[in-house]
């Protein structure tokens, strides 16, 4: 039961970040990536991690995402031009890629080979007392730069035009 | 049981998709999408080592770095509307004025 569930998440998450990538247009992208990332928060639940679950639909799929599509809607784009010669650049990608997924997978065999899942607290509150106890510096340092981004935000694009 | 492997490798995938679709696309925008995919992958392996580790860091990593993403959204987006404003468009072959 819970392999079917995990193939069909799996599934889902890649097959719509593929289609982003065969898509052409932004809108469509970002509806794409809001699917990916609810079926992301999913494999997050699977992974005994409810809290990140549910903060990845909220902020991910929800917030972040949302301002995406506030920026393509914003921008009233024209018709993508037709790429002109794309092979090279794809040829070349595609060899990265290779390089990189053998890579990743070589390291994930040496890491996790095998091992047995470890018993893990999955309670939110135990996550809750971690993160104002040890992580608190860290967590505080979070908010200033939330504010800062904020700020920046303002600073770059809520000029008027001629100034 | 799935073991924990299974999700790192999904995670491998995930974040190879996200190099290829940043290097393929030749908008910003999508570009910038590309880059929250790879962002999403790096938070599905911290959770998969976490659970194999049996340790709850990994939860406490993966808030910060959707926190950070958040931030991050909102300046890169600030960044693509001054562009977009200078040159009416957002395509990455027209940004060439570095080139001596």
């Amino acid at each position: 039961m819970a392999w079917a569930v995990f193939i069909c998440l799996t599934v889902l998450c890649i097959g719509s970040v593929l289609a982003m990538i065969i898509s052409r247009n932004q809108a469509h992208n970002a509806l794409f990536l809001v699917l990916s990332f609810s079926s992301l928060g999913g494999l997050f639940g699977l992974l005994d991690a409810p809290f990140a679950a549910v903060v990845q639909v909220l902020v991910y799929a929800g917030a972040i995402m949302v301002l995406f599509l506030f920026a393509i809607m914003m921008f009233n784009l024209k018709r993508n031009p037709p790429g002109g010669r794309r092979t090279l650049r794809i040829v070349l990608t595609g060899g990265l890629g290779l390089v990189l997924l053998a890579e990743l997978l070589v390291a994930g065999r040496e890491a996790l080979g095998g091992g047995a899942a470890a018993a893990h607290s999955r309670d939110p509150a135990a996550l809750g007392r971690l993160l104002f106890t040890d992580h608190l510096y860290a967590f505080e340092i979070t908010s200033l730069l939330i504010l800062a981004a904020l700020v920046g935000a303002l600073a770059l694009a809520g000029r008027k035009e001629g100034t | 049981m799935i073991p924990a492997s299974a999700f790192f490798y999904v995670a491998a995938a995930l974040f190879v998709l996200g190099v290829l679709a940043f290097f393929v696309k030749k908008d910003l925008l999508t570009q910038f999408m590309a880059v929250e995919v790879m962002l999403n992958a790096g938070n599905l392996a911290f959770l998969a080592v976490a659970k194999a580790l049996g340790k709850a860091e990994g939860q406490v990593v993966v808030l910060f770095v959707i926190t950070v993403a958040a931030a991050e959204a909102v300046i890169g987006l600030a960044i693509i509307v001054l562009i977009f404003r200078q040159r009416k468009s957002i395509q990455t072959d027209g940004l060439k004025d570095l080139k001596g």
